[in-house]
């Protein structure tokens, strides 16, 4: 997949390298923002109370 | 690409099928090696997002109500306004008064944490409320009464109010403001031998590591069932966070008891905290 993408990406190697960072930090901000705060509350951990 | 495919044009040759499962196998292991690259990054960015990210959005959410709440506590409002004041004295009308979750109801105070240690305390212990602060279990007794103000708080992450609480020493102050009063408790167990595990004239320990299912722990007289508030003789506060670090298997939980109780003053602070006169 990493091939493809790479493979993919037009212009010459330093505006590919810009493009992969890019890509990288979009996908990154779109699991930090997004979907991490939507997982993290069915995930057991960082429980703090106590109850029955 | 088509330079690399014309010359095997044509040729039936016994050699294409091996290098034909050799790429399917290559293929498959990069395809394998590939995927843990990928669950790796995510599992680590899941770990920034939990001590780093979650941090800032919870502190926003706590410094807004903790200016407000203090702005309250200063501020010539009615006494009679305040949450806490109200489920106290109950309503005019005689009725008893619920303080709405997620309402700012006083702030803690811990020296042991550091001089600039203050978090505003919201009213339940909902995710939404504990992403704000720590958060008074509803239905535990408000501060300084007899019986038990209760109140979570995260580890790690959301804030993290709670994250050195096994810091905490016998008799290490744990100031509560409310609008009326200055409240100090101060961390059972032995100051002398700064041993949390010995018991008060209750049965309650300084410091306890219990099961998440333990819920007596937040009880009038912690650890008793069956006793309620007008039957419990100290005014005690317990603290619940996670344990150990990380994890969610157990509760770390801190009792204190109320040692002093001092009548708010305009904006002088307890002799506890750094540059206090009452």
């Amino acid at each position: 997949m990493y091939v493809w993408i790479w493979r993919h990406l037009p212009g010459p190697l330093a505006l590919r390298l810009f493009q992969v960072l890019l890509l990288v930090t979009m996908v990154s901000l779109v699991l930090l923002f997004v979907v991490f705060p939507w997982v993290e509350p069915r995930l057991p951990f960082n429980k703090v109370t106590v109850n029955q | 690409m088509t330079d690399s495919q014309s010359p095997s044009q044509g040729v039936p040759a016994p050699t294409p099928a091996p290098r034909a499962r050799r790429d399917v196998v290559g293929l498959l292991l990069r395809g394998i090696g590939q995927t843990f690259i990928t669950a790796g990054f995510v599992v680590l960015l899941f770990i920034v997002y939990e001590v780093w990210i979650t941090n800032i959005f919870s502190d926003a959410k706590q410094q807004s109500l903790r200016n407000d709440l203090i702005k309250e506590f200063r501020a010539e409002v009615p006494v009679g306004d305040d949450p806490v004041v109200k489920a106290e004295l109950g309503l005019p009308n005689g009725a008893q008064y619920t303080i709405p979750v997620g309402t700012g109801i006083a702030v803690l105070y811990i020296p042991r944490f550091g001089k600039d240690y203050a978090k505003a305390v919201v009213e339940g212990t909902d995710d939404n409320d504990l992403s704000k602060g720590p958060g008074h279990y509803t239905g535990t007794q408000l501060p300084g009464k007899v019986g038990n103000f209760a109140i979570a708080g995260h580890r790690v992450g959301k804030g993290e109010p709670f994250l050195n609480l096994d810091q905490l020493l016998p008799g290490d102050s744990l100031v509560v403001q409310t609008k009326t009063t200055w409240y100090v408790y101060s961390v059972l167990g032995d100051p002398a031998t700064k041993n949390l595990t010995v018991r008060d004239a209750q049965g309650v320990p300084g410091r306890e590591i219990v099961s998440p299912s333990n819920a007596s722990v937040v009880n009038p007289v912690p650890g008793k069932a069956n006793v309620p508030a007008d039957k419990a003789t100290e005014a005690l506060i317990t603290l619940t966070t996670c344990h150990p670090k990380f994890s969610a298997s157990q509760r770390m939980i801190i009792h204190g008891v109320l040692s002093r109780t001092v009548a708010a003053s305009g904006t002088a602070l307890p002799r506890e905290l750094v540059g206090g006169t009452l």
